[in-house]
């Protein structure tokens, strides 16, 4: 197990090289110098050459691409992920006052993505070519279709303004108050959550179908174990591979729903910081959340793999 | 029939091979009644976006300030906006851009994809390099990584197409790269090794084109996921410019009058997921239809 586990970290190490590299890369071929931007930008050009120059030295903008990213990406080990260039707090500070709403509402989208996609992918599976069957698959086909972001504006319309049943905008912190803080995640989340529901439900309804054809169900069945019991303690562990490898994928497109999602209902989130540095050109904030999202996600996808291996033990190859 | 059986014996076996395919493609429609549908429902959207200047029945930039934010009507099917642009034109209309973005990078990316996967795929050292690049690709959230090459571009139809180009590249490169994999093992390639053909011959002339079905699959998903994020990108105001309607910028401000006026962001959503609804059937019963073996996992 553990010269597996070590083999995936190496491949890991070079994959997280080439983030920081594409990273650094935007913005060294982005248009536009970040020292004008930090005194004004293009359109309120007042500050003179000097005072340009002088900007440029104090962000370090005037050295050698490789020292600047060497000094950029050593930072992240410093715990110095760069200083915004429009507010003028670091990175850190504004992503920390940011992070609570993001991961509430993703872990929120793929609860809700787990507990309802696989039970009913096993249910799709059960009562295959029914028209239960049926209708889980044209909701998941539906659902895997539908811009979150859109299914956000019908839910507020429904449960907020015509129903009244949840707060229409904003976030709650969970300290301040759990209900508050539920009630403001639950439609986020299920804007999140739906998309990968439907792709849950799909893909685990082909991976226990697979698996229902196989000699030790029947040997399941043949010495009188209830469907219950098949299904969830025969078919449906053997059949999770796959499934676990969806659930840890689905982190990257939560990210890009919970951006859009935030925007939607005006949440103040690591997306909408995102969005709005991607408006004011703040490079360093951009790269710092792209460094972050994308590192969380090679972090995961390794996490996945060992899990796996665990799981598996066939892939310890 | 007897006038079909002239012709040299390469325009008869170009001509059987065209009856296999059509053959073929009918009986998988008729196997497959979703993909028939998405077809249907593809060729009915395509239809009215194409003839979009015929079929509006207002201009899709007319102001008519008096009429503004009217519910649905006999007069505006589909409602009016703040400014009262007839919503039902605009999305007529803004159907040719989101579809021209959907299919460009469609096929731009089977066009990088099967030049990158190529030579991944059949060039240890290089697939080494290529390989932990688009894992680094991968590893960004699709919108944000488009969002941020936007930053680096600034907005347009083209740059938005290059950018989501870039973004779903790298799945087309996977899916080229294990198919070249394989392939390479097999004997006809050794074959036309053997008979020295340079590699550029073997790979254009012996395995491309037998990576093609996984590829036209995987085009498929990629025309819905684009159309999706062109979506994305101009809902937050950052994709295709505002003087020209496509969906996404139609349901950015659609947002804003959300308690009073839902219809300016329902139909022109509504239509957007029955699109994407319909590339996604045909895009599943390809799969079934070319590859079987994937049809069984998925």
């Amino acid at each position: 197990m553990l010269p597996y586990i070590l083999r995936r970290i190496a491949l890991a190490v070079p994959v997280f090289l080439a983030v920081s590299v594409i990273t650094f890369s935007i913005m060294q071929f982005a248009p536009g110098d970040p020292a004008s931007i930090l005194l004004g930008g293009d359109f309120l050009l007042i500050a003179t050459e000097e005072d340009i120059q002088e900007a440029r030295e104090q962000l370090g903008v005037n050295r050698p691409a490789i020292v600047q990213y060497l000094d950029w990406f050593t930072g992240f080990f410093r715990g110095d992920m760069g200083t915004s260039l429009f507010t003028g707090k670091s990175v850190a500070e504004l992503v920390s006052t940011r992070i609570e709403p993001t991961v509430s509402m993703i872990f929120g989208g793929i609860f809700i993505a787990v507990v309802l996609g696989i039970p009913l992918g096993i249910l799709a599976a059960w009562k295959a070519n029914t028209w239960i069957d049926r209708v889980v698959m044209v909701f998941a086909v539906i659902g895997f279709a539908m811009p979150g972001f859109w299914l956000a504006f019908n839910l507020i319309w429904l449960f907020s303004v015509v129903l009244g049943w949840f707060p229409v905008f904003g976030w709650e912190g969970i300290t301040e108050s759990f209900t508050g803080w539920l009630s403001h995640m639950v439609l986020p989340a299920i804007s999140i959550g739906t998309s990968f529901m439907a792709l849950n439900a799909r893909m685990t309804r082909s991976s226990v179908l697979e698996v229902l054809k196989d000699d030790f169900i029947r040997t399941a069945r043949a010495k009188g174990l209830v469907d219950r019991v098949v299904l969830f303690r025969h078919a449906f562990r053997a059949a999770s591979m796959p499934i676990v490898t969806i659930v840890g994928l689905s982190f990257a497109g939560a990210v890009t729903g919970a951006t859009l999602t935030e925007v939607v209902f005006a949440i103040p989130g690591m997306g909408r910081l995102f969005v709005g540095a991607v408006t004011d050109r703040d490079f360093p904030v951009i790269q710092g959340l792209m460094m972050i999202f994308a590192g969380a996600y090679v972090f995961l996808n390794l996490a996945v793999d060992i899990l796996y291996a665990y799981l598996d033990p066939r892939v310890r190859y | 029939m007897a006038a079909e059986r002239t012709g040299s014996r390469t325009e008869i076996q170009g001509r059987t091979r065209w009856r296999a395919r059509y053959v073929g493609a009918r009986r998988a429609l008729l196997k497959n009644p979703n993909m028939a549908l998405g077809f249907a429902i593809l060729a009915v959207i395509s239809f009215f976006t194409v003839f979009a200047g015929q079929l509006d029945r207002y201009g899709p930039t007319d102001l008519n300030p008096i009429d503004r934010l009217q519910a649905p009507s006999a007069a505006h099917w589909f409602g009016t906006d703040t400014t009262g642009r007839d919503i039902y034109s605009r999305t007529i209309h803004g159907g040719r851009i989101s579809l021209l973005v959907g299919s460009a990078v469609a096929v731009l990316t089977v066009a990088a994809g099967m030049l990158i996967g190529l030579i991944s795929g059949y060039d240890r050292r290089a697939d080494m390099v290529i390989q932990r690049f688009m894992d680094a690709l991968m590893s960004f959230p699709t919108l944000l990584l488009a969002l941020a090459l936007i930053a680096m571009l600034g907005s347009s139809v083209t740059n938005v197409i290059i950018v989501i180009t870039v973004v779903d590249t790298p799945r087309m490169v996977r899916i080229v790269r294990s198919q070249v994999l394989s392939l390479r093992e097999y004997q006809f390639v050794e074959a036309a090794r053997a008979i020295g053909a340079p590699t550029w011959r073997v790979l254009l002339q012996h395995i491309a084109p037998n990576t093609f079905a996984p590829v036209i699959v995987q085009a498929t998903f990629v025309f819905a996921s684009a159309v999706l994020v062109e979506a994305g990108l101009s809902f937050l105001g950052l994709g295709i410019p505002p003087d020209q309607p496509s969906w996404g910028n139609i349901l950015a401000l659609g947002r804003t009058f959300l308690q009073t006026a839902v219809w300016v962001a329902f139909f022109p959503g509504l239509i957007l997921t029955i699109t994407v609804l319909a590339i996604n059937l045909v895009g599943d019963g390809l799969r079934d239809a070319l590859d079987p073996k994937l049809a069984r996992r998925a």
